[in-house]
């Protein structure tokens, strides 16, 4: 009968709303799982403390690594500033060069551009190299669905996104994408698209990833890459890879489009030699990777490589909000991925418990602040704060105080939960008080006696249960200091 | 109590303020900024009283709260952050105030074991007072200090965390267990009650017989 109204649903927002649930329940929930997952652990493992080994050898050895963070931190801070400019400067440099430059707002208009040039070209394949801007958006997924007409065939080609793609599954490292999986779950996925069972071994694996990507660079119509950097001065893409596969995408296919986060920018050529120098040390542990790429514009005459046609597609999608404001740090990001092996969070339940294409701490910070509103809300509260994201950080962002200063946005626009706002006030006033302090702790004393065994605390209800399911509790001293301060010690 | 007799032994005058609470970084670090600047004013009122030369802390984190986070927190306040700025040079963590104000590092203490020293991340990455400790853990007679993998690792308290987060930050402290194992100590020692705390929490509940002891502690020569 559709004249009777409905029961209101208690649905999870309304919960929410009244302080209920915890905002933090998406994450925990995803780790939960990550955590319960003793090979996804030594996948992690195996990787992190690899990088993080790596990663120290490289920079001990670069007697002025902080004279470069500190540079490098300045150098954004500069181009952040002069964003505007420097964009017209990169755009105008780009244009001279007979390339293309488009301004796009949202991933929307990135789709879009990249669609109606495939339309325009007749193009069938397209090759892309990594590109976590293209992740960001979900370039793949919405460019299938949107110009389902074109039948268009996306190809990932870097080797761990391609082994992704064909697993239907996502990255979950901003610089190793599969890091989570291990060599057999990667042998299956490979076997499957080979059609027979290839053997586990790096070797071959290899080279048949190598003869099947070969025929995509060929056949490809457009190639795609994202940025490492923008150079405003000479309009030139810096992108740095270990596989080649970048250098196939950029000089194979008849045309180059690039899609670069506006931040990617650097003013000059030189400041290259700051970020180029720290990125792969921060990064893989290398010096330099095995390959970086310098691309400026369309293949100019007399040259011979390059694509015929060039675009290049700044994409803000929430970025140019940060700019002026207290989040602007998090904008200074070159995407090495070293506060992710770092992170204890991140070490325990890996990128996909953040369920965002950017996951660790920078993720934890940048996705909340990229999708605005209410988004991600859980995101600022899987960290104890332990600074090591910043430590790590080539170019110093205080990845910390940003979550620090996240959480605390989300209380002054009612985020955190009517629980908390009262929980917090009381403890504001109780500290206030050096009367209602000390009569918190006598009550505090008195009311944990029921729960102890053994001169521990025994598992109890309530919010205090997230602590003794686990752990034990010390109990409370029979006397605090401050009576004993008070008898005279 | 340990850090009392300690710091009598080396002739200081040690007064508590009765009026003192907490810091207010559970607030804070929930992102509750105005609560814990009302806690923050309440603990600068009663240590700007009594025109103390040095402000002792037994905690790595309650330290760098006062000293590191007051003035963040204040930011926006001319009032509130001239104070905390005025405070925070005279605020130090235990074993830094003992090795680098009153310039010793050996006070004869007695303790057999083996043990590893857990650096609470505050203490290692905002006051970097990393060395401090082990050189005083280093001359206590009959404890073998010994190295551990993967030191720098945060322990998985992080305060508020450790009951919001808590299969991640029960996670994080088997890692530092295992850790803990591997090295062979028997021992475990902090200048942070709240990472012993927890550590001590996971360890207890997993049926580690492991000693857990602050550095005050152990320096006093009340080990056991």
């Amino acid at each position: 009968m559709e004249t009777e109204k409905p029961a209101r649903r208690r649905d999870t927002d309304d919960r929410r709303r009244e302080g209920i649930a915890s905002p933090v329940e998406g994450f925990n929930a995803r780790a939960k799982n990550a955590v319960a997952d003793a090979q996804l652990h030594d996948s992690i493992e195996l990787f992190t403390n690899k990088s993080v080994a790596g990663r120290n050898a490289v920079l001990n050895a670069l007697p002025e690594a902080p004279e470069l963070r500190e540079l490098a931190y300045h150098i954004k801070q500069e181009t952040m500033a002069n964003l505007d400019r420097y964009l017209g400067q990169m755009a105008d440099a780009v244009e001279a060069r007979g390339g293309n430059v488009f301004f796009a707002e949202d991933g929307e208009d990135v789709v879009r551009y990249i669609g109606d040039l495939a339309r325009r070209r007749g193009a069938k394949v397209l090759a892309k190299s990594k590109s976590m801007a293209t992740e960001e958006i979900e370039l793949n997924r919405r460019l299938e669905e949107d110009y389902a007409d074109l039948d268009l065939e996306i190809v990932e080609t870097d080797l761990g996104e391609w082994i992704a793609q064909l697993a239907g599954d996502t990255p979950s490292h901003i610089v190793g994408p599969i890091l989570h999986m291990n060599r057999r779950r990667i042998t299956e996925v490979l076997s499957e698209t080979a059609g027979e069972k290839l053997p586990p071994d790096v070797e071959a694996l290899g080279s048949f990833a190598r003869e099947r990507l070969r025929e995509k660079f060929l056949a490809a119509d457009i190639g795609i890459t994202g940025a490492n950097f923008g150079v405003a001065e000479t309009g030139t893409i810096a992108t740095v890879t270990n596989e080649g596969n970048g250098r196939l995408v950029t000089s194979v296919p008849p045309v180059h489009v690039v899609v670069m986060g506006i931040e990617k920018l650097v003013p000059r050529f030189a400041d290259l030699s700051v970020f180029v120098r720290l990125l792969a040390r921060s990064g893989t542990g290398q010096k330099l990777t095995v390959y970086t790429n310098f691309v400026t514009g369309p293949r100019g005459p007399g040259e011979i490589d390059g694509a015929e046609e060039f675009h290049l597609i700044l994409m803000d999608n929430g970025r140019s909000e940060l700019l002026g404001t207290e989040f602007e740090e998090a904008l200074y990001c070159i995407r090495c991925g070293a506060c992710l092996n770092v992170c204890p969070v991140y070490r325990q339940t890996g990128g996909h418990a953040y369920g965002s294409t950017y996951s660790g701490p920078i993720g934890a910070v940048i996705t909340p602040l990229l999708k605005g509103g209410k988004e991600a809300k859980d995101l600022p509260h899987p960290s104890s704060l332990c600074g090591a994201c910043w430590e790590a950080c080539p170019v110093g962002i205080p990845l910390h105080d940003l979550l620090l200063k996240l959480r605390n946005r989300q209380v002054d626009e009612g985020l955190a939960g009517k629980a908390q706002e009262i929980a917090f006030k009381g403890f504001e006033k109780g500290m206030s008080s050096p009367t209602l302090y000390n009569i918190g702790s006598k009550a505090a004393r008195l009311a944990q006696k029921p729960a102890q065994k053994d001169g521990s605390i025994r598992p109890m209800p309530g919010p205090l249960g997230a602590w003794t399911n686990t752990r034990d509790l010390p109990p409370l001293a029979p006397k605090s200091f401050r009576e004993l301060w008070k008898e005279g010690i | 109590m340990s850090v009392v007799r300690v710091l009598r032994r080396l002739g200081v005058e040690v007064v508590y303020p009765r009026g003192q609470t907490c810091c207010g970084q559970p607030a804070f670090n929930s992102g509750f900024f105005d609560e814990a600047r009302g806690v923050a004013r309440h603990f600068m009122d009663v240590f700007e009283g009594g025109n103390y030369d040095h402000i002792v802390s037994p905690s790595g984190s309650c330290t760098t709260m006062v000293s590191h986070y007051y003035p963040f927190i204040f930011d926006e306040n001319p009032d509130g952050r001239a104070r905390s700025e005025d405070l925070a040079p005279r605020v130090r963590e235990f074993s830094d105030f003992v090795v680098n104000v009153l310039g010793v590092n050996d006070l004869g203490a007695r303790l057999g074991g083996k043990a590893v020293f857990h650096t609470g991340c505050h203490q290692r990455r905002e006051l970097g007072v990393l060395e401090e400790p082990r050189e005083l853990l280093r001359n206590v007679e009959g404890l073998d200090l010994l190295d551990w993998r993967n030191e720098e690792l945060c322990c998985g308290f992080g305060g508020t965390f450790s009951v919001k987060m808590p299969d991640v930050s029960v996670a994080m402290a088997d890692e530092k267990i295992k850790a803990l194992d591997e090295s062979g100590a028997d021992t475990l020692v902090s200048c942070d009650s709240s990472c012993l705390m927890h550590l001590k929490g996971r360890l207890d509940r997993t049926g580690h017989q492991t000693r857990v002891l602050h550095l005050a502690q152990v320096l006093d020569g009340n080990g056991g």
